[in-house]
């Protein structure tokens, strides 16, 4: 007992050493990156270096909420879904409303304030047939996935929802307008990506979050209000999914059934290629971070040569996201032997 | 249970066993022989090496130096559960059965028997049910195993065992989830292997029913074989001190008078749930109330009601004096009210995650400063209550599963007492966990009792209620049936009251 106490004293100067699992992804970004110059200098470009961080941003803060909905051991399916639908009736509440607010500022707030709304409303419906319905979380978004698909369908008749073009202008700095150098979508993920590292690593929620993902039962008996926790997750979720639809919506001012397909694969494997485990009790959002900086830097890459098609991105998506696993997973074997 | 008048050859020896995990040695040197037809109980302090002597003998672990031999003849043990196939079997405390298949399907599972490719489901069955007649045990090949008890699964992993013609058996704590009634028949299935010629080797913390069911005891201490002998030489009070290696006479810490007249800063009043007919007690200040009966009695029914664990029908709870209605188990914890549940491996602690996080996860809003976590305070409450406590671990940065049972039991104290609640319920303060250990948490619950906490224990094991408590409760199927204090407190009077025998008239 004394030797444990001088280990804890011992222990004051912060632990630095970082294993080699928390420092995984970040090595494999970099690698990335090499390759990424060998194949074509023009790789770390200004320009490419801050295209591929606006095109991780959507991903990336739509994957820093699913760290929350996975740490507390749920998933959402709905969220690729749900961009569709609330961009769709963002850009319906604008084109409505040019007439009474005209084309100016105003309009565009009240679309993103509808979007939040809509977020918030959508991740609550999630949480709370997960939580009071007790109904899997896989087959809740499931469920709510393909509602959010055929509403944004429904909605723009089988085409595609346009903007009102001169909202649009006003709309358009949002997503390609920069501040000290880096475009807007960048700042919107830096700031999601900080306040979600700070409520998942240093406040009471986040706790609760990892220890409902690792054991329910104890977090119920440990006086943890685990229905509220978890619904609060997929409602992290929703916001976060209204912050990338407000920031994509200006990109080309229109939606479709074939906005944001596939989204929620991304930012699910996003979460995973971090070292999120998949079955809840254990979440980085740093790694997440990198994991959508990974998924996009790969296409990317694609896109600078012709050694691989273009057209196989998805093949080395897939591939990365397994060997991520598989890396992790021998990880873990490695430390349980050196101790077993 | 007749001497046995010569000693047939061991079928499983281990010599001169010893191990360490790194650079921590767990057995010196430790020998232990398993004849046929013998009951060996293996009993020790938690800690002591027990399990890892049973899983060396199962082969789960390499012997780091010393030998096992098998009929004699020295033999390197298949690893993961393949010794199986030589005979030996471990059966886990956590039982290894799939859950979703039928019992016919557990017990052949992966040698199933096939007639042109395809399953003989009627073989199966056939055999599954003759071992099931032979055991006596009432269920049918075809049941799932997750609509059967505990005691009736750990019977089909016995027959599971049978069924693969095991000769050595090495059950961990088989009886620490069963009722009285469930142990009665365990005891009637080991004595029936007995006679088959089955070597069972048995870990229990309950001396008396090593005293009842074992033919030999060997006792580790520290990982260093301290004795093998003849139960009939043996006494639990001897084997307890042979394991602890000191007196126990203050196992119980001097009883303190209660103060009768002390304010009551608990009552309930006809409370009413799915499990609980019509309770009503108080508790007052300092006091330590026990709660007794057999399981299943609705004792934990009661309190996971009161502290917003589970719903209530009806009833009315005094806290402090102030009508209370239902309360959240926030609600509860912040009214001072904390329930210490009795399984800590499932609802207790978070098994993969360091101490730290467990030790203020219930407490955790008291840790919050400005929105977020002062770490630091964290810290110190770790290293206070390692010391408080007595958490015994080189390693404070390990996983709380790794940790022996009784320093998770600490550990879990530890983690409700951060809360500076005015109320503790503890159920099963000393499940698992062994005499060391045990006799500090008594001493722990009468210190508190003393500093003017009140105590709810929650327990099944007889000697403890009489040797902690003021006052006991007895339940029996969701009623109270009695209430004992003073010279009424003890074993014959609890268990009429448990039994059902004698019921007082309580309203």
């Amino acid at each position: 007992m004394t030797r444990a106490s001088e280990g804890m004293a011992g222990k004051s100067p912060r632990r630095v050493s970082i294993d080699l699992k928390t420092l995984g992804p970040a090595i494999a970004l970099l690698l990335l990156c090499i390759i990424g110059f060998l194949l074509n200098p023009a790789f770390i470009s200004e320009g490419n270096l801050t295209n591929l961080l606006t095109r991780s941003a959507f991903i990336g803060i739509i994957a820093v909420g699913a760290t929350f909905v996975i740490t507390a051991g749920g998933i959402d399916l709905s969220v690729g879904s749900m961009a569709a639908a609330i961009a769709g009736v963002m850009i319906i509440v604008m084109d409505n409303a040019v007439e009474t607010l005209g084309s100016g500022v105003p309009t565009v707030l009240l679309g993103c304030g509808v979007a939040i709304i809509l977020g918030i409303g959508a991740g609550w419906v999630n949480g709370a047939l997960t939580t009071k319905g007790k109904i899997e979380a896989f087959i809740v978004t499931l469920g709510t996935m393909g509602i959010y698909r055929s509403l944004v369908t429904y909605f723009a008749d089988g085409g595609t929802l346009s903007l009102n073009f001169e909202v649009r202008g006003t709309y358009r700095p949002v997503y390609y307008d920069s501040f000290l150098g880096l475009p807007f979508p960048v700042w919107v993920f830096i700031a999601v990506a900080i306040c979600g590292w700070l409520l998942l690593n240093r406040t009471a929620f986040g706790r609760y979050c990892t220890a409902i993902g690792s054991n329910e039962a104890v977090a119920k008996y440990s006086a943890i209000n685990v229905d509220r926790v978890k619904t609060l997750t997929y409602i992290i979720q929703g916001l976060c999914v209204s912050f990338a639809t407000i920031i994509y919506v200006p990109r080309l001012g229109s939606a479709s059934a074939s906005t944001g397909v596939l989204w929620e694969l991304e930012a699910i494997a996003a979460v995973i290629i971090g070292g999120t485990v998949l079955k809840g009790g254990y979440g980085r959002i740093g790694g997440t971070i990198l994991g959508a900086l990974i998924l996009t830097t790969i296409g990317n890459i694609l896109n600078f040569t012709d050694m691989i098609s273009n057209y196989l991105n998805g093949t080395m998506q897939g591939l990365i996201i397994i060997v991520a696993v598989f890396l992790q997973r021998s990880d873990w074997k490695l430390g349980k032997s050196k101790k077993s | 249970m007749h001497a046995e008048t010569s000693a047939p050859a061991a079928i499983i020896e281990a010599v001169n066993i010893s191990k360490s995990f790194g650079p921590v040695p767990v057995l010196f040197s430790v020998s232990m022989d398993v004849r046929p037809g013998e009951v060996h109980a293996l009993i020790g302090e938690n800690g002591a090496g027990k399990s890892t002597l049973m899983k060396i003998l199962s082969g789960f672990h390499d012997p780091t130096s010393g030998q096992i031999r098998l009929d004699g003849k020295p033999a390197a043990l298949p690893p993961n559960g393949a010794a199986e196939k030589l005979g030996v079997v471990l059966i886990h405390q956590e039982l290894n059965l799939a859950e979703q298949l039928t019992v016919e399907e557990n017990v052949f599972l992966g040698r199933e028997l096939k007639k042109n490719g395809f399953l003989d489901r009627a073989a199966m069955r056939a055999a599954v049910q003759k071992h099931l007649d032979e055991i006596g045990l009432d269920i049918l090949p075809t049941d799932r195993i997750s609509s059967l008890t505990i005691a009736q699964k750990q019977m089909v992993e016995i027959v599971k065992a049978v069924s693969r013609n095991a000769r050595i058996l090495i059950m961990d704590e088989p009886t620490a989830v069963l009722t009285e009634e469930e142990t009665l028949v365990f005891y009637r299935q080991v004595e029936k292997l007995k006679n088959s010629g089955v070597g069972i080797v048995f870990v229990s913390h309950k001396l008396n029913e090593v005293k009842a069911i074992a033919d030999r005891v060997t006792i580790l201490r520290d990982g260093q074989w301290i004795d093998t002998r003849s139960s009939q030489d043996l006494t639990p009070d001897m084997m307890a001190q042979m394991m602890v290696g000191r007196e126990l006479s203050d196992l119980y810490p001097p009883m303190q008078e209660a103060d009768v007249d002390a304010e009551v800063v608990l009552a309930v009043d006809r409370l009413c749930t799915a499990d609980v007919d019509n309770v009503s007690f108080s508790l007052r200040k300092g006091e330590i109330l026990g709660f007794s009966g057999l399981i299943g009695a609705g004792r934990t029914a009661v309190f996971e009601a009161i502290c917003g664990l589970a719903p209530m029908e009806s009833g009315t709870i005094r806290l402090f004096g102030r009508d209370v209605g239902p309360m959240t188990v926030a609600e509860a914890r912040n009214a001072g009210l904390a329930y210490l549940t009795k399984d800590r491996k499932e609802k207790g602690l978070l098994l993969n995650k360091k101490m730290q996080p467990n030790l203020t996860l219930f407490a955790l809003p008291k840790f919050v400063k400005n929105f977020t976590i002062d770490r630091k305070a964290e810290e110190d409450a770790l290293q206070r209550a390692i010391r408080r406590f007595d958490v015994r671990t080189l390693d404070p940065e390990i996983t709380v599963g790794k940790l022996s049972g009784g320093n998770q039991q600490k550990l879990l104290l530890a983690k409700i007492m951060e809360c500076d609640p005015k109320i503790v319920i503890i159920d099963e303060p000393t499940r698992g966990i062994d005499v060391g250990t045990k006799q500090q948490i008594y001493h722990f619950i009468a210190a508190l009792a003393a500093e003017g906490v009140s105590v709810v224990v929650i327990s099944s094991e007889m000697p403890e209620i009489i040797g902690i408590c003021h006052r006991v409760i007895v339940m029996r199927e969701g009623h109270i049936t009695g209430v004992l204090t003073g010279d009424h407190i003890n074993e014959n009077e609890i268990m009429r009251y448990a039994a059902g025998l004698k019921r007082e008239e309580l309203h």
